[in-house]
């Protein structure tokens, strides 16, 4: 009996520590995509070294994104990782100013105020600089049977999601799709309905460009349809009813494989793809001062520009100018640089735009002003 | 049973024990047929559920490297990579939270039982232990996320999800610990008082060996429902891809944060991660159930 | 890795009891003559042992301690709510609408959340109580022995599957599945309030009705394992005499097993309420969240108390708004509080099942 009671224990700790002994592994030899590289990759010299782990945190909608970058920096300096924590924005931003990461990932700059106050005291009494490293197009998506093609403005948008327009067959929108023969459905609205800066991005370019008077910020204001959890529930809503529509990054209406509008902003139908998309980036207006690249979403958004998609998420890497200790400043340089060049080479294939050249050089020369 | 010896039809002979009149037949057949047809209801759910998890998850966790890499570095359209991560991430916030609950939810139930008597302090914990048993796990979150983050400033981690699981755990254990106890007859303990045993000694030694299988299998149950919670890991830590086997400090993966996580990426390696993660916690909570009646059999005084 | 732990405690004891064994035995044999003495002794002069006197401390420290934690989880929210509520520019309670995106114009009321949590869990509850009572009777009572032990271990394994799981299995699979019969029922029965076209797409599965339906699924094996462990422990004697009397199966079950057990089942049941009512993370998986408020219909969408903070819980940066979901939080720990009381006062005034 008792030595069948102490067997027992034994096997379940011998189990267990078999279980937990470090037979784990962090190493996913990466598998190709980074051996590509094109012209503007060699053009720039990544100075690898300093700290080899780097701690960033923040934004959720460019987790994708930074983990292409971080695979790209292992093989541009093998032997470093960086941790990026997606808890939000607003964490990026408070821990990035509370001195526990090195960097913040923020769908929006730093506002003037306590937030700028606090991260120039984190910087050492330097500025902080917003870099938009990372841009996601946002997709018009929709499944209405017969329907592939679809022409919406901003305008009559807006007026969708906030329930003026209820009909398939609305003049507004037929106004647009000439040709098409558009059915006497009713529109389903899908929106998101946990909090997400996506909701934000789109409720804000309505603002801009489409004359929505229903406010903006992370929770959907439009007052119509149906909310559901995540990206990928609302994708999957979309897919699954006739009549529907939403907005939702690029990447979910591509796998889910929702028909994604045209936007018209004046100057013809434009297509979601990354050379509009690019397009809009180069046409962003930087408000920021210097290497301060904070953009004018405005000129994004309210871009009339042919063949520009207007409908973007730019989310911000958030660093000091100054300030870093000589380890950190050397790692988070390299880290950027990379990200900015052979890190944006993958970015297509997780569902965001790849910086166009003139925007790209403006971020390597705002990274190689880091000190 | 001895129902259908009767014959209804045959009323006119004098009572004798066999005569089962028709509306008492009735009534018997069917409370039999609601029973049996409520466990058929049931079950088909409950089957449905686990071939879908099953059906889904089954190939992905037949894969080695599941069960000994992390999701580090890999890019969310690129198949591989493993749950290890979380695996040990959803082990060890288990492991911690039974480490606290365990003690005080057995001595909560040994006060209840063996101390406690009608006393007012008794029937208050009694109180307690049923309104904490009926607090919603997402309570339990934010009531550690206001002490543990916005009171002392600490950061989400590993430790904060144990301490928030220790509320959902100790209630079952301390209600099963105490039925457990309960039916501990009361002669056992007489005896060994009748010899000179002391209280504590007699309840170490005589009351929680009797009641232990009963204990294990009531501990095991509370941790398979600890380690499926989603809200307090939601609440109160952050996902990370990589192996951290630190507790206190920095993100670290669970199992049903990784499905939550991998539910924002939309591509097929995702759909493989969630349904490779649930399962891997349907087949870890086996595991713990069958441990834990191999030990309770080992360990059982008496066997039934 | 948890074994270890949970089996070493209960584990000492056992150990060191048959040492005791041993060092018991000539004990025992001299028994009858000291003790004589001894017996009154001990019990005159109130001698308690070092051990006892630390064993029984450290219980009733555990006592103790549980009570302080639930005034804690109370206070602690209050405290966290009550800056947050101060802010409020809506009532609190009366109010239908939830806007916290500015913090310097909070907007919040719970209305709409109390109606629908309770809706969701009450359904859920209506459902699952009658099957998992049928369930823990059929395992008990009715099932061949050979073919109960499985069961039980499939309904058990249940208990298992993580909540995720089953938000995950509600809005790919359930969900469509139920598709028909609602709009049948909508057609058909749409005259009832209840049953009245809701302010979601049905064809999307996000009703109440999907999620309640859901969750009594979730709660079954719940109520069931604890109402199967109390039915289990009828005493053998009570059903025999009722057999012996001639009783037929259901009239034993009605004389014996459902008296002796009904304070556990209904004790199992609040069990499963309280998960429903807080049942986060499959709820806010399949429940549509609606722009109009909560219409009485089961086909409404909606948000209850905690899919509504797990919906936001990521973005818990601004004290000011996430003090509005702690309130949420404490409105959901109330009615858990209330719910769990009433519950027991029912269970109290039935001693004879204590």
């Amino acid at each position: 009996m008792k030595i069948q009671r102490h067997g027992a224990v034994l096997g379940l700790v011998a189990a267990s520590a078999l279980l937990l002994s470090a037979c784990g592994s962090d190493n996913n030899a990466p598998t190709g995509g980074t051996n590509n590289t094109t012209s503007n990759a060699a053009s720039v010299p990544v100075e690898c070294g300093g700290k080899t782990k780097l701690n960033a945190e923040g934004s959720s909608a460019q987790k994708n994104a930074v983990d292409a970058f971080v695979q790209a920096y292992q093989a541009a300096c093998p032997g470093v990782d960086l941790a990026y924590n997606p808890s939000g924005s607003g964490a990026g931003v408070k821990n990035f100013n509370a001195g526990q990461v090195d960097f913040g990932g923020s769908d929006s700059a730093l506002k003037e105020g306590a937030e700028t106050t606090d991260s120039t005291k984190r910087c050492k009494e330097n500025p902080a600089w917003n870099l938009p490293l990372v841009f996601g197009p946002v997709a018009v998506g929709y499944k209405v049977s017969g329907v592939d093609s679809l022409v919406l403005d901003a305008k009559t948008t807006a007026a969708i999601f906030s329930g003026a327009v209820k009909k398939w067959n609305d003049p507004a929108i037929k106004a647009l799709n000439g040709s098409a023969t558009l059915p006497d459905k009713d529109i389903a609205v899908i929106y998101r309905s946990d909090e997400s800066g996506t909701t934000d991005n789109f409720q804000k370019y309505l603002k801009v460009a489409g004359g929505w008077t229903k406010g903006d910020g992370k929770q959907f204001k439009g007052g119509v349809g149906e909310g559901k959890e995540k990206s990928a529930g609302v994708a999957q809503a979309v897919g699954s009813i006739d009549g529907a529509i939403t907005y939702v990054e690029w990447s979910f209406a591509q796998d889910n494989k929702l028909s994604v509008a045209k936007i018209d902003s004046g100057a013809g139908a434009v297509e979601l793809t990354a050379e509009t998309a690019g397009k809009a980036i180069d046409e962003a207006k930087i408000k920021g001062e210097g290497n301060n690249l904070v953009l004018d979403l405005d000129s994004i958004y309210g871009s009339k520009a042919a063949g520009a998609y207007p409908l973007l998420l730019a989310t911000y890497e958030i660093v000091c100018s100054k300030g870093y200790d000589a380890d950190t400043a050397k790692a988070v340089k390299a880290f950027l640089t990379v990200a900015a060049t052979t890190g944006q080479q993958q970015l297509a294939d997780a569902g965001y735009v790849p910086l166009p050249k003139a925007f790209q050089d403006k971020i390597l020369t705002a990274v190689k002003a880091i000190a | 049973m001895s129902t259908n010896l009767a014959d209804p039809q045959r009323l006119a002979t004098p009572p004798t024990f066999q005569k089962v009149s028709t509306s008492r037949q009735i009534k018997n057949g069917l409370a039999t047929a609601l029973v049996w047809g409520a466990f058929l209801i049931a079950i088909i759910p409950l089957v449905w559920v686990l071939y879908t998890v099953i059906q889904r998850g089954f190939p992905v966790i037949l894969d080695g490297d599941w069960w000994q890499k992390s999701m580090s570095g890999l890019l969310a359209r690129q198949q591989g990579g493993g749950a290890y991560h979380a695996i040990y991430g959803t082990l060890v916030q288990g492991l911690v939270c039974a480490v606290i609950s365990v003690p005080i939810g057995i001595m909560i139930a040994i006060y209840l039982v063996e101390y406690g008597g009608r006393s007012k302090l008794a029937k208050s914990t009694t109180f307690m232990v049923d309104i904490l048993t009926g607090v919603p796990s997402i309570v339990a979150a934010l009531f550690v996320y206001t002490v543990w983050i916005t009171t002392f400033g600490l950061g989400r981690s590993a430790l904060a999800v144990s301490l928030a699981l220790v509320l959902l755990m100790v209630p079952v254990i301390v209600r099963t610990t105490e039925e457990m106890l309960k039916i501990v007859p009361d002669e056992l303990r007489e005896a060994s008082y009748a010899l000179g045993i002391p209280k504590w000694k007699t309840i170490v030694k005589i009351v929680i060996p009797t009641a232990l299988s009963g204990i294990l299998t009531g501990i095991m149950l509370a941790l398979a429902r600890v380690m499926g919670e989603t809200a307090p890991v939601l609440v109160l830590a952050a996902y990370a891809p990589f192996i951290n086997y630190n507790l206190f400090d920095g993100p670290m993966a669970s199992l049903p944060l990784m499905m939550v996580n991998e539910r924002n990426n939309p591509t097929q390696a995702g759909f493989e991660r969630i349904w490779g993660a649930a399962i891997t916690l349907v087949v870890l909570i086996t595991l713990f159930n069958l441990l834990a009646t191999v030990i309770s059999r080992a360990l059982a005084p008496k066997t039934k | 890795m948890k074994d270890p732990v949970v089996a070493k405690r209960p584990a000492r004891p056992g150990d060191t009891g048959a040492e005791r064994g041993v060092a018991a035995a000539p004990h025992a044999s001299e028994a009858p003559i000291p003790p004589t003495p001894e017996a009154p002794e001990t019990t005159k002069a109130p001698h308690v042992r070092p051990g006892d006197r630390i064993f029984r401390g450290l219980a009733t420290g555990s006592g103790v301690f549980i009570v302080v934690l639930i005034g804690a989880i109370g206070l602690f929210l209050i405290l966290q709510a009550i800056p947050s509520l101060g802010l409020d520019n809506v009532n609190f309670l009366t109010s239908r609408e939830w806007n916290t995106t500015d913090p310097t114009n909070l907007r919040f009321g719970i209305l709409d959340l109390t109606l629908v949590t309770v809706v969701v869990a009450v359904l859920a509850l209506l459902i699952a109580m009658p099957i998992a009572l049928g369930i823990a009777l059929f395992l008990t009572q009715y099932a061949p022995r050979n073919l109960a032990r499985p069961f039980a271990y499939v309904v058990d394994l249940l208990a298992a599957v993580p909540s995720i799981v089953f938000g995950l299995w509600g809005l790919f699979v359930l969900g469509p599945v139920l598709f028909p019969f609602s709009e049948w029922l909508i057609e058909n029965l749409g005259w009832i309030p209840l049953l009245a076209k809701g302010n979601v797409n049905v064809q999307l599965g996000g009703t109440i009705f999907t999620a309640g339906i859901v969750v009594a699924v979730m709660i079954l094996p719940i109520i069931t394992a604890v109402s199967r462990e109390v039915f289990e422990r009828t005493p053998t004697m009570h059903i025999e005499g009722a057999i012996a009397l001639g009783a037929t199966k259901w009239e034993v079950v009605r004389t014996t097993v459902l008296p002796f057990g009904k304070a556990g089942y209904v004790s199992a049941s609040m069990l499963g309420l309280g998960r429903a009512l807080g049942e986060t993370i499959a709820v806010a998986i399949i429940l549509s969240t609606a722009t109009s408020s909560f219409g009485w219909s089961l086909f409404d969408g909606g948000s209850t108390f905690a899919s509504k903070i797990a919906l936001a819980a990521p973005e818990f940066n601004d004290a000011r708004s996430a003090g509005a979901y702690i309130a949420a939080g404490l409105v959901l720990f109330v009615l858990t509080f209330v719910v769990n009381a009433i519950a027991r006062s029912i269970v109290a005034g039935h001693k004879e099942y204590e």
